[in-house]
């Protein structure tokens, strides 16, 4: 230790850096790239890198599952909603979990039942249609492409922090090559090890700082206790409800007051109208149609991401996948109640961040938080903020990696495979794939380095907005209504998803100052909300648009569907994936 | 272990077969999804008429912060769980169900 000492000191000098920090995050880096390398030497087929050759157990698939899921947004975007926003982010991590049970109810051991590599596959296999693939992955690009930036954004964030002397680009671009590195050598086999790995490595990571900071700094709902409502303000002005050990700074002018913060209906969703200059009586009804739109933009959109349905053909079977999603939503669910908490403690003894923007600002209260306790007990709050770097480390690494499989598959095996080359052999595929992994790196990297300014959380739900119009109509339809045509479902997932697409896009160009519709929007609050939670319409849009169309097209309804139906519903026990597969191999020969 | 191949004037080829099968899955997928909406959609209306009661203190949390950000998830298991296992148990007795008539 006493050797360390000096050794840490001086490297503490020459960059600002702090050691404990610096040390936890580069062996997370280190052992993710190792278990990828190592494995990179198992997977050999195409297969395995794909779907991990269809036989990993519910265990392994939940974790990796939930590895996979549990990305920047949730490790650091929730907190810092919750500290600047207030109880309406809370609305996040509930329906982040809870859409997986849309994904359960509905989709999942129907999909797993149909056999296909991606979505774009159960596109084709579905309606029988090559070009329906081609839009279907027109869309997993779209919506990866949305998710990555916020995945960025934390790469971004916690390099800035870690590295205070480095530009928030460069340490995107360094994140970004490593990731890529990794998941050009490994495929999705090494994923799975290191997926399920990085989970248990992020419930670490934000339960034992939390624990620590809540038995040194007074419990959660204390926290949240000592933050008046409108009622308790009225009665008692002076008062304080709850005591906390530590008395609060003072707010910054920045930071949402008391009431609008700990109560519903709060900065978050009443934004628009109070731009609109309307009063909180009439901002109350725009609120609660804001709240809806987001809780169908996430709940659906869970259901219809591509980089988590891929991974449901990793189960053996239809049961299996049912079981898996249960133990992801147990997963899942633990994991967050604890970001929330960073971000009520945040409030109250780091207010600080509120008066700072960009990647200076409030979405990195979950590393720089644990670092108060420094004040009380020497480097322990340095060690606890390295962890959650660590953390943080592994949630944007896995997530990118997960999107970088799905979007380099699309690529390799939708585009090339099936489109450009169809008769290309399994070596060129191979290295299809490593070329394709690297050009999405890149384009991931530079859109990643745009956005420093907008928020982690937001980014994510707006990923989870085009989801929700495109994939979730579609996958709902189809599993459960035999009268759709291929026309029809690709109708309403063009009509939706292109809808919201065009919403959000807007909606991140004014805020990025790109486009200047500050005059227009405050002077119609409504289409704000509507474009920036666009799911309340864009989802019926996509709904209404497939029954419309296949009505129309009635006649275009596969001819075989009830067979299809029977694979997608039956039991596997009855043997009807096997027949099916027989009498279309027998009917391509006519 | 796939069975072999039925002939295809088989149980498992009859439209009745199919309604019976998607019709009681749907029915079941869809109690438990409004199990689920009724408290999901139901949460901001109480927030929204009841501000009042949604704002009383339990261990320092608003009752409303506390149903959110704690008790839904718990809730949320039970309703997997007992999808789960309710849907399990439909496809064994599917399975069965096949295997008696085509006994017969």
């Amino acid at each position: 230790m006493s050797a360390l000492l000096p050794l840490s000191a001086s490297l503490a000098f020459l960059g600002g850096v702090d050691p404990w920090i610096f040390g936890f995050s580069a062996i997370t880096v280190v052992v993710t790239i190792w278990m990828g390398f190592r494995s990179a030497k198992t997977s050999k087929t195409a297969s395995d890198f794909f779907v991990a050759g269809r036989s990993v157990s519910v265990g392994w698939n939940a974790s990796a599952i939930s590895g996979e899921y549990l990305s920047a947004a949730s490790f650091m975007g929730i907190a810092g909603m919750v500290m600047s926003s207030g109880y309406d982010a809370l609305w996040y991590p509930v329906c982040y979990a809870c859409g997986y049970l849309f994904l359960l109810l509905f989709i999942a051991g129907p999909l797993r039942r149909f056999g296909a590599y991606t979505i774009p596959d159960f596109a084709e296999g579905r309606f029988d249609s090559p070009l329906f693939r081609k839009i279907a992955v027109c869309f997993v690009l779209f919506i990866g492409f949305f998710y990555t930036m916020p995945q960025m954004k934390g790469a971004g964030t916690t390099l800035a922090y870690i590295f205070p002397g480095i530009p928030y680009w460069a340490g995107v671009a360094i994140v970004g090559a490593v990731i890529t590195l990794n998941v050009a050598l490994g495929g999705m086999k090494g994923i799975t090890l290191v997926q399920a790995f990085q989970y248990w490595m992020k419930m670490f990571a934000i339960s034992v700082p939390v624990f620590v900071l809540m038995a040194v700094y007074g419990g959660y709902g204390a926290h949240v206790g000592a933050n008046r409502t409108a009622a308790e303000s009225l009665a008692e002005p002076a008062a304080i409800v709850q005591t906390i050990d530590t008395p609060r700074a003072t707010l910054p002018a920045t930071a949402p007051s008391d009431v609008s913060w700990v109560s519903p209906f709060g900065p978050l969703t009443t934004k628009a109208a109070k731009a609109a200059g309307l009063s909180a009586e009439e901002t109350k009804p725009y609120s609660l149609l804001y709240t809806y739109s987001l809780i169908i933009a996430l709940v659906c959109g869970t259901a219809g991401l591509p980089h988590i349905l891929v991974r449901f053909y990793t189960n053996p079977d239809g049961v299996a996948a049912k079981r898996t999603t249960m133990w992801v939503m147990i997963l899942i669910g633990v994991f967050y109640v604890f970001p929330p908490v960073f971000g009520v403690l945040g409030r109250n003894l780091l207010p600080e961040l509120y008066a700072a923007t960009g990647a200076k600002g409030t979405d990195k209260i979950v590393l720089e938080l644990p670092r108060i306790i420094n004040e009380r007990y020497g480097i322990w709050g340095s060690v606890l903020s390295g962890i959650a770097c660590a953390g943080a480390f592994a949630a944007f690494m896995s997530t990118f990696s997960g999107l970088l499989v799905s979007m380099t598959g699309a690529l390799a095996h939708d585009v090339y495979g099936r489109i450009l080359k169809p008769h290309a052999t399994a070596e060129e595929r191979m290295r299809m794939f490593k070329i394709a992994a690297v050009v999405i790196g890149a384009m991931s990297v530079v859109l990643g380095s745009q956005v420093e300014q907008l928020q982690i959380n937001f980014m994510v739900g707006q990923a989870f907005a085009i989801a929700a119009a495109s994939y979730f109509p579609l996958l709902f339809m189809s599993v459960w209504w035999r009268g759709m045509t291929m026309k029809g479902a690709a109708t309403g997932m063009l009509g939706g998803g292109l809808a919201a697409l065009a919403c959000t896009t807007v909606i991140n160009l004014s805020d990025l100052k790109i486009i200047d519709l500050g005059v227009f929007w405050r002077t119609n609050p409504l289409i704000r909300i509507l474009c920036e939670q666009p799911a309340i319409w864009t989802v019926p849009l996509a709904i209404v648009l497939m029954i419309v169309v296949s009505k129309a097209t009635r006649t275009t309804v596969p001819g075989d569907v009830r067979m299809k139906m029977l694979v997608l519903h039956a039991p596997e026990k009855l043997g009807l994936k096997q027949e099916y597969i027989q009498e279309h191999s027998a009917g391509a020969g006519h | 272990m796939p069975l072999p191949t039925p002939p295809h004037d088989d149980v498992v080829h009859s439209e009745a077969f199919l309604r019976t099968l998607m019709r009681r899955q749907l029915q079941l997928s869809i109690a438990c999804a409004a199990a689920f909406m009724i408290v999901l959609f139901g949460l901001p209306i109480a927030n929204y008429l009841a501000p009042e009661l949604m704002a009383t203190r339990v261990f320092g949390f608003t009752l409303s912060w506390l149903v959110l950000g704690v008790l839904f998830f718990p809730a949320v298991w039970v309703i997997s769980w007992f999808f789960i296992r309710r849907s399990i148990s439909l496809e064994e007795q599917e399975v069965k169900s096949v295997a008696n008539v085509r006994k017969e």
